[in-house]
């Protein structure tokens, strides 16, 4: 009795449960036949996008199926051809990374993330520094260390990132340790979703395994997380929905929980496709 | 567990940038000390800065442009070039000296402009085009001037002045010199665009990803130092008199020499203004040093090299053992 119960009262705070039931709601970004060429290269086609709030979004595929391109436009760096995107059903565009970030969303990129010779602090505030009020601040432009130092720690502390000090250089900290600085620097300032190509693709088993952690943290805090991957035990690990992309097309949108690992590798590949 | 922290202090203390520079600099002092009866004076402490103003001037430039990963060698040629215009349109052309000093300025401005713009906008490496600005620069001086100008007016040489203080002779130079490395402190570790310096140098695509305009920040980069180089050209022509087309030949290098002894690294992204003004004390000390001593001249640049290969080596290893 008592193991027959013990899965089920698991199961039901789990998020991605709770993120399903929002589904029903609209989603908070949505794109529609997305287009875009490089020269005589179709890298997009016709592509449909939809991400809700408080969900991990996988975005899978072969080498050539788009997923770079699609997260690309998400997040401003370029721009499509053809299509539109709607931010909460308005329609937005961005004609670069810093448009989209001034409208709360975030992009962790795989190994750019972060600058070695400065310090943690300064990592999550870079770009973004906080002067000190009154004069000080406005006309001789003093950053405002104590206090950026202060709200550092509340948002390494809410992600549970332990690190010695938050005042040692970047270039001290493991591979893991630094992804963790620049997801949590996405988190603190994201105001929609965030973006992730490849976050673990450089990391070892144990600091991928802290940086998926950090991940389903953030969804907890009801961010919604865009995760291109090439693992797939760790995609179907966070993924509440999958969306399989195959020659600059998507072919479906599926969940984990419906259809096993190898399914999905037969959508990607093409040997099979999705009854729907 | 108290002897810990306390030892973790220290540790942490020998940590910082300067302090390496700054033991250099104190144990010289200590030698030539011992060594010489007249080396404490105030006064010659006094000229010993004097003598740097010039070379730490320009180095300031140089910090700048080493943290974002690049090089200028052409400082001492557009510093030369900025003298040699501010003092013949004063003098020769009879422009008034205020005028003339402000176009020779703005000269120096815009010779670090165009480098600025050939780094950022063409892409070119810095050392590359700083070696052809020197060229430039350095020709462009002789086409204007192969004479020396002197008699140049009061203006052009009052920071060459002293006054004095405590008993001790202090040019007014100093003051100015002391006063430009305050105000780049300040900037390079209080402000956001200090920060955004540092890690332009540190991982230029980072910077760019993170919202900070990394061209606009290289070019005006650029353009300070130039700024400062025209600032180092009026003190020049102040402490000499003279406006002098064979000025600053070796300056690039003397400038490079200060920026590294003082801890910066030639890697981009790590340094600090005020180790560059130790390492041009450092060198101002050795010459004087020497000097008092009556060592010939051609050991004072014997040492300042050892010097600088042992500050490479040390900013080397500690790469390595970061990584």
């Amino acid at each position: 009795m008592k193991a027959k119960k013990s899965p089920v009262s698991k199961k039901s705070p789990s998020p991605a449960k709770k993120s399903n039931s929002r589904h029903e709601s609209t989603p908070i970004l949505s794109a529609r036949k997305i287009s875009k060429r490089f020269g005589h290269v179709t890298a997009l086609a016709d592509v449909d996008f939809d991400l809700y709030a408080g969900e991990v979004l996988a975005i899978i595929g072969d080498n050539g199926a788009g997923k770079s391109t699609l997260i690309k436009i998400l997040s401003g760096a370029i721009q499509p051809d053809k299509g539109t995107i709607y931010l909460n059903q308005k329609e937005v565009s961005f004609h670069s990374p810093i448009a989209a970030r001034k409208q709360g969303i975030e992009t962790v990129y795989q190994d750019l993330a972060v600058a070695p010779a400065l310090n943690i602090v300064d990592n999550l505030f870079l770009g973004r520094e906080i002067l000190k009020p009154g004069p000080l601040g406005t006309i001789f432009r003093m950053r405002d260390k104590s206090r950026m130092l202060k709200l550092a720690t509340e948002y390494m502390r809410s992600l549970k990132i332990g690190v010695h000090s938050l005042e040692q250089e970047v270039a001290t900290l493991s591979g893991g340790q630094r992804q963790a600085v620049a997801v949590c620097r996405s988190a603190a300032f994201a105001k929609h979703f965030i973006i992730m190509d490849e976050p673990t693709a450089a990391l070892g088993l144990k600091e991928a395994a802290m940086v998926i952690d950090l991940i389903k943290k953030i969804r907890e805090q009801g961010l919604s997380i865009v995760v291109i991957s090439h693992n797939m035990p760790q995609v179907f690990e966070i993924a509440d929905r999958i969306h399989i992309q195959r020659l600059g097309r998507r072919v479906g949108v599926i969940s984990p929980k419906t259809y096993s690992m190898s399914d999905v590798v037969a959508f990607m590949t093409g040997s099979r496709k999705i009854l729907t | 567990m108290k002897k810990i922290k306390i030892l973790g202090l220290i540790t942490q203390f020998l940590k910082l940038p300067t302090v390496g520079p700054l033991i250099a600099l104190l144990l010289a002092c200590v030698f030539f000390y011992t060594q010489t009866d007249r080396f404490l004076d105030g006064n010659n402490l006094s000229l010993i800065v004097q003598q740097v103003m010039v070379v730490g001037t320009l180095a300031i430039g140089q910090t700048l442009i080493i943290l974002t990963k690049g090089i200028d060698l052409s400082n001492g040629m557009i510093m030369a070039f900025a003298g040699i215009t501010m003092t013949k349109l004063a003098v020769v052309s009879g422009i008034d000296p205020i005028l003339a000093t402000t176009i020779g300025i703005s000269a120096g401005a815009l010779f670090g402009f165009f480098n600025g713009a050939l780094v950022t906008w063409v892409k070119l490496p810095p050392f590359i085009v700083t070696l052809g600005t020197l060229n430039i620069a350095f020709a462009l001086t002789r086409i204007y001037s192969t004479q020396s100008i002197v008699n140049l007016p009061d203006f052009q040489i009052v920071l060459g002045n002293t006054f004095t203080f405590l008993n001790t002779k202090i040019a007014y130079g100093t003051i100015v010199m002391i006063a430009l490395y305050f105000i780049v402190w300040y900037i390079l570790s209080q402000t956001p665009i200090g920060r955004h310096i540092y890690a332009l140098g540190d991982n230029s695509e980072t910077a760019r990803l993170t919202g900070i305009r990394t061209n606009r920040l290289l070019l005006l980069i650029y353009t300070i130092a130039g700024f400062f180089y025209g600032l180092a050209a009026l003190l020049l022509v102040a402490r000499t008199n003279v406006g002098d087309p064979q000025a600053g030949q070796t300056a690039n290098l003397d400038s490079i020499t200060a920026v590294v002894l003082g801890g910066t690294s030639l890697f981009g992204g790590r340094g600090s203004i005020i180790g560059t003004l130790i390492g041009a004390l450092i060198v101002g000390v050795f010459r004087n040093g020497l000097q008092l001593m009556g060592v010939s001249s051609i050991y004072q640049v014997l040492i300042t090299g050892i010097l600088v290969i042992i500050a490479v080596t040390v900013d080397q290893f500690s790469r390595d053992s970061q990584s």
